[in-house]
């Protein structure tokens, strides 16, 4: 990592940059770290446990991380897309951010996770990633350290619940979103959730009731994987940050499946890239309309 | 005591432009057709929020349909084209989120197409009846609202 840091001193005694947005070791794993001071840049760190998606702290709401000047972020591919999104969403200038991408042959589950990679603490994303080395950087350090071989658990769940029938897939989301205490962990980690005033905070009228009970939790949940349609990097922090650990990748999953099999739309980290939800073709299907 | 056949209810989201004016051109000549559908007109089908469907569900309807212009018919130019895909994913994202997608009724009617209305109604108000009621949209019970 001597390069990530060698690389963050010289932003900074430059003066390019007003601070670094990278990750530091502290006693619990590894944790996003904002270094403003050149002399610091040793803490910086890069392995499998920086599983966090820095681009959260991106968005136009944060003002007090803006008021650090202009930043030189550190992004694993799936993270590069999540700025893609947020400059395509006019949230974000190119210019006002650096990105020092690094090359990721994966990332655990867990920040705290100390040991090796293998296939049972590997992020589910991270199976059959295809964004080991992001296109949208500045800069790219680092080696694509060996990927642990996996099999890809989660799209056989995602198959499994699938075939079930409807009546069996709805008790299951019921029971799973009943879990929620509607705390929208979620909504705050999410770096494509960057709404001034979230629909689920609205009162007047209250489309979405805020009480945890099952009815309002499935409205929530099936509307930010709605709101999400075509924009979720799928970088998995919806899922851990969730305290009640409900399964939230799945709905926002089957969304992408449904944009890459209706309109093969794929996310990917070009800002300049067409969402599907903000076009159409005249031709789109329409086999579902009588 | 006599219990009462279930007869669904019904909510329709119609466009102002084509799906409303189908509907009221149904009613002026005197299609008979089924009394179960409730209908809220909007501006544009591209109006219609997924949160619409969900909050129907919510306050206890058993069906729904979605009606607007036919593709190129649109007032506003692009507005189905819009929905079209907003409800092409959010069908399928219902139908894995465990709703059943025939409660669900998406149609094109057209300003002059009262008779095409009266068979949208029909056709949804008996395959709902089919289904029977929605009592268990999630562990619904009765909540105050």
């Amino acid at each position: 990592m001597q390069e990530l840091i060698e690389l963050a001193r010289r932003l900074l005694e430059e003066k390019q940059v007003g601070a670094i947005l990278g990750y530091e070791m502290y006693r619990r794993g590894a944790r996003p770290a904002f270094v403003t001071d050149a002399g610091q840049c040793d803490r910086l760190i890069f392995d499998h446990r920086c599983v966090h998606n820095l681009a959260v702290y991106l968005s136009p709401g944060r003002t007090h991380v803006a008021s650090l000047g202009r930043l030189a972020v550190v992004v694993k591919g799936c993270d590069a897309r999540a700025v893609a999104g947020l400059i395509r969403e006019n949230q974000l200038k190119r210019e006002d951010v650096l990105l020092i991408g690094v090359r990721c042959g994966g990332v655990g589950i867990d920040p705290g996770n100390s040991g090796e990679l293998n296939a049972r603490n590997l992020a589910p994303r991270c199976v059959r990633c295809n964004c080991r080395e992001p296109v949208l950087a500045d800069y790219l350090v680092g080696e694509i350290g060996p990927a642990p071989k996996a099999v890809n658990s989660r799209d056989a769940r995602l198959a499994e619940m699938e075939s079930m029938d409807t009546h069996e897939r709805l008790s299951l989301w019921t029971d799973l979103l009943s879990r929620c205490t509607r705390c929208y962990a979620c909504r705050q980690v999410c770096p494509m959730c960057y709404c001034e005033r979230c629909v689920a905070d609205k009162t007047e009228p209250a489309w979405i009731e805020s009480s945890p009970h099952p009815r309002g939790n499935f409205a929530w949940h099936a509307t930010r994987a709605m709101h999400l349609a075509g924009r979720c990097v799928d970088c998995g922090e919806c899922e851990r940050a969730c305290p009640s650990q409900i399964p939230l990748g799945f709905l926002n999953r089957k969304v992408a499946r449904i944009l890459l099999d209706r309109y093969g739309y794929a996310v990917t980290d070009d800002p300049l890239q067409q969402t599907p939800m903000g076009a159409f073709r005249l031709d789109d299907g329409e086999e579902f309309i009588a | 005591m006599e219990t009462k056949p279930f007869e669904p209810k019904i909510v329709a989201f119609v466009c102002n432009w084509c799906a409303y004016i189908g509907a009221d051109l149904a009613g002026t000549r005197r299609i008979a057709m089924a009394p179960n559908v409730r209908i809220v007109r909007l501006p544009c089908v591209g109006r219609i929020d997924t949160l619409f469907i969900l909050k129907a569900f919510e306050r206890g309807v058993d069906g729904v349909i979605v009606a607007g212009c036919h593709p190129a018919d649109c007032h506003y130019a692009s507005g189905n084209y819009h929905a079209r895909r907003r409800f092409a994913v959010f069908r399928e994202l219902m139908e894995f989120m465990g709703i059943d997608p025939l409660r669900i009724t998406f149609s094109w009617v057209s300003a002059s197409e009262g008779g095409k209305w009266a068979e949208v109604v029909n056709h949804a108000t008996e395959q709902v009846r089919r289904l029977g009621p929605y009592r268990n949209y999630p562990r619904f019970t009765e909540v105050q609202v």
